[in-house]
């Protein structure tokens, strides 16, 4: 330590003695009874900032002004001026920077199909031969240019025209570049199997109405060969792990056509359930769905329903699969099935469903009436909620609301109300009052059953 | 009598006359011809190449000949603006000429021989210029044509000095490109793109014309003078590829403190004797230039009274502080249009302070009583000229802006380091143009107008159809007062915008100009001048800060 300071002692004051000019902000404060404290000198090189790293050159400049021109313009919708800058942007892809040049295709891409998309005077054709331009240029843009040009065709209609390009796209080969644009190439296989199916179902349309047999059976071989082609690609892209919604479906449709239900059952499993995709809620409700279609057991489906759950409990098939549950013979499920439908009206959408609230209620209904010991249920579904519901659901203001517009909703809801709030909670008092005001039968029942229930198991009920 | 020494100079008139025995020569043919002579005189010097490149390589050309095409095109757009054809006649012939025999590329006894380099060449006889086997070069890739970076150049040094065994050959469309770019030898000048218009502007200088070097230079931007692809005058023999891009392809404009230190680098290189004084007459002379940048700063007229006395106290407008004297190098370079910028600031300091508080109230002063006599001849009022003025400059200012980020830099002759670039450049340059002529129809009728016909005035304010109101008339009162018989202003004040000055040889500049720091009234003259003469602020408000260490010397020295 000692040494080190010295070593700085003496730098400093060589550095005094060599430049007078310079008026040091070091500090020295000596005194005879305390150790000399020696603050460090800043070396003479950090007494100058200098900018460092390249400068960047006039054109670069003048380029990236152009840039913020250009993204201005667009962000205010005046395409005419970003067309005008946009001219000397272009520049950009004759950079003499290997770095610009390289990232410049991609810019001025989507700046120019951004202009040319919302531009009065632009056109498909124009859009056209601008996508025709920039997929040449520099070969790394290729497919990925082809891919967005083909979008844009699909957006505008243009179906062959799309599919033709996904052709041309497909059969893209350039040596190295081949392998390392493997997942785009994925990609555009995918989508030309998309157009296939389109194809395909558009044959099968044809073949339908047609009378002639021979013609028929022409369009059928059609309609065949386009399966082939998209069966094999939409195969190929359902292996890697990701959201194919939209392949999925069309294979599953495609695949049930033909009868291959092997095929299916094994592509939605993997599709579901293979960790390494990511986590779907559209694959257990595909599978579910084929299931049903099958007619596979109960329990199989629960199982299916199950994950479903877990995963969005707010889903419209639970209430298929709250009915499932409470038509097993298992208490479990039955349990579990209260929690379902608990869950479900936790959400906001659920809130006017009337099948749920119904649901609710009969389940709450014959638990108190077979003898009351899977009463506990409830009480543990309730405890979680008692704090929120009563605001959430059975207020004053809503009961109103709910008996203006939907007099059966307000109708189970009152009844779930006064089960679980008591019967002297504001949203049963209310409907109650209403449903006797208006004569309705049903009422009389209800508020009996109601006033002979809610006391027993609502002792510290609070509104 | 005629002696053999060659030893010539310039004399007053512009004439050669041979140093030893004095005799001014009369007689003087033109050697430079309206097309380029075929290195009739060069090629004796240097032995020639025996074999063909791949490439078509057309005529052997030096480097120094491309840069006399580019001087010639540039005096010519010169003339064209009403420079004095002497100027390209006379004056930038005989400095070129100079230029060359100094650097010993031509007029001279002994001229350069790169050995090295034609040893080298002389060997790769049959090797292919393609396979250039420089690091740099290496990674090029049909695909996206990995095209050189200004990094690979940093290898060049080093092959002029391999050895004759390596068999690298430097790919260049001139014959001495390669060799172009070493690592100069003390005493040595290359010259550059920026350099040539250091020599226009020596030349101009000498004749004294009626233009700053920030006319000079403005010119240059707004394309009036060929500079950013100068080379495309090189006639279609010479062609121009591979490191020859690196000297004459042009990436930033030029930049005034880069030019105008060239010239004083370029005048002691070629030995130039004084040059013609600039007197009080002369339009680089302070007083003369104040009145131009009064008058397009619509400032009164009564300023410039002032601008005289502040620039006889400090003695800028002595002939020998103005005139550039290469021999003498004490002698400040001076920074003509700088100098007078500054010099109006200096003055509206003295006489408003610019402290945002003593301007303004006079000028609702100023104002209020302007309002009262109509008749009379109206007070300057600081803060209508500010408005006025603001107004135009941000319009203006924009404009320009918009015009520079719409710039176009390339041209229709494609530039590429080799055979196997070229198809790719091409190819792209089409691309581009395409691409271009598509978008260009989506734009507005506001199409790429023919350049107006530049002026030395930017800003034009007499006129009746401006909106805006002209200055100049308008008279100093309020802020002037009686005193001993001469007039003094009423402000006693002044503050200084630096006490000290920085060591120009650490930092390279003597101030530093931090915005914040000063009032919004200097920051705001302070852009004015810098939009005006397209320079730095900070450039400007150096030239104030060394002004004022000039005008209260005696104050500051006996702090």
């Amino acid at each position: 330590m000692d040494s080190f300071v010295e070593q700085l002692t003496r730098g400093a004051e060589e550095e005094f003695t060599e430049e007078s000019a310079w008026d040091g902000s070091a500090v020295r404060i000596e005194s005879s009874s305390l150790p000399a404290i020696h603050l460090p000198v800043l070396p003479r090189y950090l007494q100058h900032t200098t900018t460092g790293g390249r400068k960047a050159t006039g054109f670069q400049e003048t380029k990236t002004a152009c840039f913020n021109y250009i993204h201005e313009a667009l962000l205010e919708n005046q395409w005419q001026r970003a067309a005008e800058f946009m001219t000397a942007y272009l520049e950009t892809l004759e950079s003499t920077s290997a770095e610009h040049r390289m990232a410049a295709p991609e810019v001025v891409w989507r700046i120019g199909a951004e202009i040319l998309c919302h531009h009065s005077k632009s056109s498909i054709e124009e859009f056209n031969y601008f996508a025709e331009r920039i997929k040449n240029v520099g070969v790394k843009n290729y497919l990925k240019v082809c891919l967005e040009h083909v979008f844009h065709l699909l957006c505008n209609g243009l179906i062959d025209d799309a599919y033709r390009n996904l052709s041309l796209a497909e059969g893209w080969r350039y040596g190295e570049q081949t392998a390392a644009h493997d997942k785009e190439m994925k990609l555009i296989q995918a989508y030309k199997g998309l157009l296939d199916y389109y194809n395909w179902s558009e044959k099968r349309k044809a073949m339908l109405e047609l009378d002639d047999d021979d013609l028929a059976q022409f369009v059928e071989q059609e309609m065949h060969s386009f399966f082939r082609q998209a069966a094999v690609n939409f195969k190929e892209i359902i292996k890697i792990p990701g959201v194919w919604d939209p392949f999925v479906k069309c294979y599953v449709e495609l695949l049930e056509f033909y009868e291959d239900y092997d095929e299916v059952r094994q592509v939605l499993s993997e599709y579901a359930y293979n960790s390494k995709f990511p986590s779907n809620p559209n694959a257990h409700v595909y599978l579910y769905q084929f299931l049903k279609r099958q007619g596979e057991s109960k329990k199989t489906r629960i199982a299916v329903l199950k994950i479903l759950h877990e995963l969005v409990p707010s889903h419209e098939l639970m209430l298929e699969y709250n009915a499932m549950l409470q038509k097993s013979k298992k208490r479990k499920k039955h349990r579990l099935g209260l929690q379902v439908i608990f869950t479900v009206l936790d959400f906001a959408g659920w809130k006017e469903h009337v099948k749920a609230w119904s649901c609710l209620a009969k389940q709450i209904k014959q638990i108190l009436e077979n003898s009351s010991k899977h009463l506990y249920w409830i009480m543990e579904e309730w405890n979680s909620r008692k704090d929120w519901w009563p605001a959430f659901h059975f207020s004053h203001h809503l009961a109103k609301i709910n008996w203006q517009e939907n007099e059966s909703l307000a109708c189970e809801k009152a009844f779930v109300a006064g089960i679980l709030l008591g019967k002297d909670c504001k949203y049963f008092r209310y409907v109650s009052h209403q449903g006797h005001k208006a004569k309705k039968g049903r009422f009389q029942t209800m508020k009996k059953f109601v006033k002979k229930h809610s006391s027993s198991h609502n002792p510290s009920v609070s509104i | 009598m005629q002696c053999c020494i060659i030893n010539w100079g310039l004399t007053d008139e512009g004439k050669f006359y041979c140093k030893s025995c004095h005799n001014v020569i009369e007689r003087t043919t033109e050697v430079l011809t309206s097309d380029v002579v075929p290195n009739t005189k060069i090629q004796s010097i240097s032995k020639g190449l025996r074999k063909r490149k791949k490439i078509d390589k057309g005529w052997e050309w030096y480097v120094c000949e491309g840069f006399q095409c580019i001087l010639k095109k540039q005096a010519e757009a010169l003339q064209a603006l009403g420079v004095s054809p002497q100027m390209k006649d006379e004056i930038l012939c005989n400095f070129w000429r100079c230029y060359l025999q100094k650097s010993k590329q031509a007029y001279c006894s002994m001229p350069v021989t790169d050995n090295a380099l034609i040893s080298d060449i002389g060997t790769d006889v049959d090797s292919e210029p393609e396979r250039i086997s420089l690091h740099g070069f290496s990674s090029f890739s049909e695909s996206d044509g990995d095209l050189q970076t200004e990094s690979s150049f940093g290898r060049v040094s080093s092959i002029g000095k391999a050895s004759a065994t390596e068999t690298t050959s430097v790919c260049s469309g001139s014959v001495d490109g390669g060799s172009y770019l070493l690592k100069r030898k003390k005493g040595d000048l290359k010259m550059s793109m920026p350099m040539t218009l250091s020599l226009c502007y020596l030349a101009l200088l000498w004749l004294r014309e009626p233009v700053t070097l920030s006319d000079l230079l403005r010119f240059v931007l707004d394309g009036h003078i060929p500079y950013l692809n100068a080379f495309q005058c090189f006639p279609e023999e010479m062609k121009l590829y591979g490191v020859d891009l690196k000297i004459f392809r042009v990436e930033s404009w030029p930049v005034y403190e880069d030019v105008h230190k060239k010239m004083y680098e370029l005048a002691a290189f070629l030995d130039l004797p004084c040059f013609p004084a600039i007197t009080n007459s002369c339009f680089l002379h302070p007083n003369i230039l104040c009145i131009k940048y009064l008058m397009e700063a619509n400032l009164p007229d009564e300023l410039h009274n002032w601008t005289c006395r502040v620039v006889k106290k400090i003695n800028v407008g002595e002939t020998d502080f103005l005139t550039l004297d290469p021999v003498n190098k004490s002698t400040r370079k001076v920074k003509y249009d700088v100098l007078a910028a500054a010099l109006i600031i200096v003055v509206l300091k003295l006489l408003f302070l610019l402290d945002d508080q003593y301007e303004w109230l006079h000028a609702s002063f100023a104002r209020k009583r302007n309002q009262k006599n109509k008749e009379e001849c109206p007070w300057f009022d600081f803060k209508k000229w500010y408005t006025i003025i603001k107004k135009s400059l941000d319009v203006e200012q924009k404009k320009l802006d918009e015009e520079r980020a719409r710039c176009l830099w390339k041209c229709e002759k494609p530039l590429f380091y080799s055979a196997k670039e070229k198809y790719i450049v091409l190819k792209r340059r089409q691309t581009v143009v395409n691409l271009q002529r598509q978008f260009g129809s989506l734009s507005g009728s506001m199409q790429v107008s023919e350049k107006q016909k530049p002026s030395s005035f930017q800003l034009n304010w007499a006129e009746e159809n401006t909106d805006g109101i002209c200055f100049h008339g308008h008279i100093l009162e309020g802020i002037l007062q009686e005193k001993d018989n001469s007039l003094t202003t009423t402000n006693t004040k002044y503050w200084l915008c630096t006490v000290k000055l920085c060591n120009e040889k650490i930092c390279g500049h003597l101030t530093h100009y931090k915005e914040s720091d000063f009032p919004q009234s200097y920051q705001f003259v302070l852009n004015l001048f810098s939009f005006l003469l397209r320079v730095p602020a900070s450039l400007i408000h150096e030239e104030v800060c060394l002004i004022e260490h000039k005008l209260f010397k005696t104050k500051l020295r006996r702090r």
